[in-house]
């Protein structure tokens, strides 16, 4: 108490370190069960899937190999096709669905326009949706004899059913056409809420100065939302590098294997054919590089506009 | 004007598009499999049919309870978690924590394809001394996917905003730091945590992959995973199969009617 009383500020820095400290425990603690869980079930196994990648062998029985996977993965058509076709997804599909949503959600900041509750909602739809659900449903719209080639044949658009599963072409029109219905909405919603917080006098500004609409868009709306069309690139990137649900259900991968995305390839690999995990893990890290070079790409895309 | 014509008719073409897929798939199910492959559009009178031959052909209603459960607790753990992890971060912030935020953020960059090998391993070795957590089991599905960094993410953001002197006058009156967290914090979220849970519910009941790879017995599947396999069918029966869409859409679809502002809210939770 005396000494206390003596020296007051002494004392209450040395409770506040005190509890700094017990803080700090429990700081500790509230994060420890998501670090440990994501460390457990994210990077242990990025780190297993590393080890794996060196060996080879069929099901459990796995045997060091060194560097023979990746050598093998380079060699590898199937492998070759499955990035081409993810490749081709992604530099086709994102950019028809990123400009879609801006357009979209251009018009639908019209302050003018009416039943834009209707518009926005009947186009966000589609992402309440399952992936396989919709999927299925695409997969017997777009049927030899499904409702989209009996709907083009009545307007006379078509002469005679295209196939749109069974066609190496047009199975991946199909894919694209059906990831473009599922997410254009989605990412609208995004740039919507953005366009919101841009100030309407920098268009007023504009319009006085005689500039068009399509001049407008380039020059003020997409400069103002970069950031977000930034991040949504990313996302839309790495969600179509580990496209999955769609092509196995529309499609499954064929015909051959003109529609197989890696994701696809990694799951044939370990389970549909003779398991080869060993193998599949090589891929895997095949689609983790893409991931990283695909969004050093954006990064750098958008920092050039910037300067 | 022409602009004005030209932008109606641009948002009307977009929501057809949009709509017709939900509308065909309405129709289909109340359609006979042949009327389907004619390309009917108009609604019928064979629901009742279609739902009675579905419950007979596969297990729908054990799918459908074993969906709710795997979203229900994914959903409630989830939240429980990655709130926990967000409050920590952002209430006992610390420079080495949030060295240990950014690389747990890396985390989001890791598609799941590259992870399902190492983990269908991983609970091969878990069944072997936990069966009950093992593969094929309901644990196995959640466990791996419950926490997420971008949930925690998502809650350390929606802290940033939140009123601070409250937690200090919860201590005052002698809360524990967990009790603070229960009594005050929580409910002051409840947005976040309703944004939250829809995001994780319709994640979970919409996931395939894993299930996919994990689930291996029939009593075990879920909705997904019976959808898909109707679908892969050789002999498909159209109606059936949309009767099956349509049940499977129609919970997501409520939800998200009733919470439409909480969705969006979650989504823009991740750029804020």
């Amino acid at each position: 108490m005396i000494p206390a009383k003596a020296n007051p500020t002494m004392q209450t820095a040395k409770s506040t370190r005190g509890l700094r400290v017990k803080n700090a425990a429990i700081g500790w603690s509230f994060v420890a069960i998501a670090a440990v869980m994501i460390c457990l079930f994210y990077f242990y196994p990025m780190i297993q899937a590393f080890i794996m990648s060196l060996q080879s062998g069929r099901g459990t029985n796995l045997t060091f190999v060194g560097l023979e996977n990746y050598a093998r993965l380079l060699k590898d058509p199937v492998f070759l096709t499955t990035v081409k076709n993810t490749v081709i997804y992604l530099i086709i599909q994102v950019p028809i669905m990123i400009i879609l949503a801006l357009f979209i959600s251009v018009l639908l900041n019209d302050k003018t326009l009416k039943f834009k509750g209707f518009f926005r909602t009947a186009i966000f739809l589609p992402c309440v949706t399952s992936l396989v659900a919709y999927s299925v449903t695409f997969k017997y719209l777009f049927g030899q004899d499904g409702i989209v080639n009996i709907m083009l044949m009545k307007m006379s658009l078509i002469a005679e059913p295209i196939s749109w599963l069974t066609d190496p072409f047009w199975a991946k029109i199909t894919i694209i056409a059906a990831i473009t219905w599922r997410w254009t909405g989605y990412n609208m919603i995004f740039y919507l809420s953005a366009l919101q917080n841009v100030d309407h006098s920098i268009y007023e500004a504009a319009k006085i100065d005689g500039a068009s609409p399509i001049q407008t868009f380039f020059k003020i709306t997409i400069p103002m939302l970069k950031p977000i069309i930034l991040f949504t690139s990313i996302t839309s990137t790495i969600g179509t590098l580990q496209l999955f649900d769609e092509v196995m259900n529309i499609t499954a991968g064929g015909p051959g294997n003109a529609t197989m995305t890696i994701s696809q390839y990694i799951y044939n690999l370990s389970f549909k054919y003779t398991p080869d995990f060993g193998y599949a893990a090589t891929v895997s890290y095949a689609i983790v590089i893409l991931i990283v070079i695909f969004s050093i790409i954006q990064f750098k895309v958008a920092g050039d506009k910037n300067a | 004007m022409l602009k004005k014509v030209f932008g109606y008719g641009f948002l009307t073409i977009a929501a057809i598009i949009s709509i017709f897929p939900f509308l065909w798939m309405i129709v289909s199910s109340t359609n006979k499999s042949v009327d389907v492959t004619k390309g009917r559009l108009l609604p019928g009178s064979h629901f009742m049919e279609n739902l009675n031959n579905l419950l007979n052909t596969v297990d729908l209603v054990p799918a459908l309870m074993n969906s709710a459960k795997i979203s229900i607790i994914t959903t409630i753990l989830g939240m429980l978690i990655a709130s926990l992890a967000g409050y920590g971060f952002e209430i006992y912030q610390s420079k080495t924590k949030d060295y240990l935020f950014n690389f747990l953020l890396l985390s989001m960059m890791i598609p799941f394809a590259a992870l399902m090998v190492p983990l269908f391993r991983m609970f091969g070795t878990i069944s072997q001394n936990a069966p009950f957590i093992g593969i094929d089991t309901i644990s196995a599905v959640i466990l791996p996917t419950v926490t997420t960094a971008f949930l925690i993410f998502f809650f350390r953001q929606s802290t940033k905003m939140f009123p601070k002197d409250i937690l200090e006058a919860g201590r005052i009156d002698g809360l524990t730091e967990l009790g603070v967290f229960f009594r005050i914090y929580i409910p002051t979220m409840k947005t976040t945590y309703a944004a939250a849970a829809i995001i994780t519910f319709m994640a979970s009941w919409n996931s395939y992959l894993w299930p996919l790879v994990v689930l291996q017995s029939p009593e075990n599947q879920t909705i997904p995973l019976l959808i898909s396999n109707l679908g892969s069918s050789y002999s498909p029966d159209f109606g059936v199969i949309m009767t099956a869409i349509v049940i499977a859409t129609l919970p997501a679809a409520l939800i998200f009617f009733i919470m439409q502002k909480h969705f969006v809210a979650g989504m823009m939770g991740s750029v804020k």
